[in-house]
């Protein structure tokens, strides 16, 4: 043994020394911020194994595999525009199926990122108790997974349109592009800030994860995806109707409908108010608070391994 | 003296413990909280400075914080006070195939778990044909590892942590894992990675590997540092902290045979402490044995181990065949060696009276200790005298 490490040390005494680095340096609340970013940056590909680990778990030794994930948004698709659009008589609005898809995608994105963010941490907790790596891209590699969902549920949005737009002329305009765009970035921003807030909650309280589900079910009600803001415009007191436009999720609908659902253009149905400025005031409102989420996921993540 | 490549300053860490989890309970207990939560340290002031080529050993009982402090090492624990710098690519083996997931193949696991152990894909491609290889699991390779034997799952997930070419290796008592030759061919692995220069933190329960594989040796009790030093030391601490605690058990039984006045009778040194002989001494290892019933179901044995606590002899009254008459009053036994072919060194002896089956009715572990000096220094347990002949 002692010959062994004898030629150890003489193997090793030509290298460059790096200095040494401390391990988990506290960092202060307001900078911590752009080194986790780095850090993350730097482990891009592990965040997109974790991506696609993901993925081919959920519909492992599934015969259909990702048709499930598209057949849930299909089937409650189905349900609202025959209840709602026929039986309760809501058919006035026009393409009321596409009307509906377009709400139900993004939302099915934005729950899709909640729950799953919430219990990542949890879920691989074996991971976390035994390697080191930024606890970040357990939420964000939820994130990526339901982003990647959400792919195909925008191509059966856009068969959609197609098939609308042969049945009425009316097509999706080229200048409101920017606006679905603007949107998906805002949820995206709004799902990761509150992913990463609610994975760290839910590790040191797991009622965390059952609430969720609660509030999310709420939260869908109080968007208008099966129904139309101006409806709410008209029934409710003019503070309570802003207050409910005050919902993230809102704008980010509307976003989309104004290019994916252009039979609404024109229409009393259609929300006139100005989609831009809501939009961009969220994604400024949005990257605050990803920032101070990852702060105190940051603060959290010091006691993951010793609190699963 | 080259600069250290893990130092550890200062470190402790507290745990608490709650016992209330459901936010019912938390808002229930609220003013009790401080009741439920309970608080102890795992660790307390640990100060280590590991230099490159080292392989570092930490040993101590169940609880004593070894683990805590190599995770903290890994940066997977934050220490309460204190902090740990270190320099260059660190690989933890806490637990073989942490990062697998049973539904995946064997491939996809392992590229999944070379990249969080931080490889790139491209150079998992290039080592891929050589994990599959050292695995020794060609055949299922493309089979989802929640099928694989758990030899086999400890396999692939060994042979992707030893690819990740670390400068700093932290083992966790994963080594005693698959069969033998795996074992030796992990072992083989561990011995080039010295060679190579890496420096490893080995965490064990294992006395015979800390010995055979470190060169140098922390003994942990209750977070702190108790011995650092070289193996043979920290693992004869141990060792005597043990055997304190398994005499303070024995005290309380009722003895039907006690051992008293244990001795090394010899020609040669006769001092009333350390006793020291010359290598191929005759020597006798005696000891009173008194009943205090008569008893003729009894055998005696002794065992002679060296400072690290290596067995270099054992043997009893039953394995020799020999009849042993019925024991009334204190008859002495004496074991005696007329020629000790042992080389130098300190080395202790164990005593022990028992029945021919079931437990033992007195043991005394390290009762009596000698010392062999030789002039000469060959290495070793055995004084062999070769003739060197060279043609």
């Amino acid at each position: 043994m002692t010959l062994a490490n004898s030629r150890a040390a003489e193997s090793l005494s030509p290298q460059p020394e790096a200095p040494l680095q401390r391990i988990n340096a506290p960092r202060s609340f307001f900078r911590g911020f752009g080194t986790t970013v780095n850090e993350i940056w730097e482990y891009r590909e592990l965040l997109g194994n974790l991506v696609r680990k993901e993925l081919k778990v959920k519909y492992k030794d599934s015969v259909l595999g990702f048709v499930w994930s598209l057949l849930m948004p299909l089937v409650q698709l189905g349900v609202y525009w025959l209840v709602i659009g026929k039986f309760l008589g809501a058919g006035a609005i026009p393409s009321y199926g596409v009307f509906i898809f377009c709400g139900l995608s993004v939302w099915t994105l934005y729950s899709e990122i909640l729950s799953t963010s919430t219990t990542s941490v949890v879920f691989n907790s074996g991971l976390v108790k035994k390697v080191y790596f930024p606890r970040e891209l357990f939420p964000l590699a939820a994130t990526g997974a339901a982003v990647v969902n959400f792919g195909f549920q925008l191509v059966i949005l856009l068969i959609a349109d197609v098939l609308a737009g042969i049945g009425t002329g009316k097509w999706p305009q080229l200048q409101y592009l920017p606006l679905p765009i603007l949107s998906l970035l805002v949820l995206v921003v709004f799902g990761a800030a509150l992913g990463l807030l609610l994975s760290a909650a839910n590790v040191y309280l797991r009622d965390v994860q059952h609430l969720i589900t609660v509030v999310l079910m709420l939260w869908f009600w109080v968007t208008p995806i099966i129904y139309t803001a101006s409806r709410v415009g008209k029934v409710a007191p003019s503070w309570a109707y802003q207050l409910y436009l005050m919902n993230p999720m809102t704008p980010v609908v509307f976003g989309f409908q104004r290019f994916f659902w252009p039979q609404g253009k024109g229409t009393q149905y259609e929300f006139t108010g100005d989609v831009y400025g809501r939009l961009g005031l969220l994604l400024v409102a949005g990257l605050a608070i990803l920032w101070v989420s990852q702060r105190i996921f940051a603060k959290a993540q010091g006691n993951f391994a010793q609190e699963l | 003296m080259s600069t250290p490549v893990i130092q550890v300053t200062d470190v402790s860490k507290k745990f608490v413990i709650r016992k209330d989890k459901s936010l019912k309970e938390r808002l229930v207990n609220a003013r009790r909280s401080k009741a439920n939560a309970e608080e102890f340290w795992a660790l307390r002031d640990i100060e280590l400075s590991v230099h490159p080529g080292h392989t570092l050993g930490l040993i101590g009982g169940n609880g004593s914080g070894k683990s805590t402090l190599l995770k903290i090492i890994g940066g997977i624990l934050t220490p309460t006070t204190g902090y740990v710098e270190r320099r260059g690519r660190l690989a933890a083996l806490l637990e073989l195939g942490a990062g697998f997931h049973g539904d995946l193949t064997g491939r996809e696991n392992v590229y999944l778990n070379a990249s969080i152990l931080g490889l790139t894909r491209s150079q998992t491609d290039r080592y891929f044909d050589s994990i599959v290889d050292f695995s020794g699991i060609e055949n299922f390779i493309d089979t989802q590892v929640k099928f694989y034997s758990s030899g086999m799952y400890v396999r692939l997930a060994f042979a992707v942590a030893i690819h990740v070419d670390p400068e700093i290796l932290l083992v966790d008592e994963v080594l005693a894992v698959g069969d033998e030759p795996f074992q030796r061919k992990c072992l083989d692995r561990i011995k080039q990675f010295q060679q190579d220069g890496r420096t490893i933190i080995l965490v064990t329960h294992s006395l015979e590997q800390v010995r055979q594989m470190c060169d140098r040796v922390v003994l942990l009790n209750s977070g702190r540092v108790v011995v650092d030093g070289s193996p043979g030391e920290a693992v004869r601490h141990f060792r005597e902290a043990n055997s304190e605690q398994e005499q303070v058990l024995q005290a309380n039984r009722s003895h039907q045979l006690v051992i008293s006045n244990p001795r090394v009778v010899g020609s040669g040194g006769a001092g009333a402490g350390q006793q020291v002989y010359p290598v191929g001494s005759s020597l006798s290892i005696e000891f009173d044995v008194t009943a205090e019933r008569e008893t003729a179901d009894w055998a005696a044995g002794v065992a002679l181990t060296d400072a690290s606590g290596l067995l270099v002899y054992g043997t009893n009254t039953v394995v020799q065949n020999l009849s042993v008459p019925a024991l009334r009053g204190t008859r002495t036994v004496r074991f005696r060696f007329d020629q000790l072919p042992v080389a130098d060194g300190q080395y202790f002896v164990d005593l022990a009276v028992h029945p021919r089956m079931g437990p033992d009715y007195h043991r005394i572990d390290r009762a009596v200790s000698f010392q062999i000096s030789n002039d000469a220094n060959d290495a070793g347990v055995l004084a062999l005298s070769p003739k060197i002949e060279i043609e």
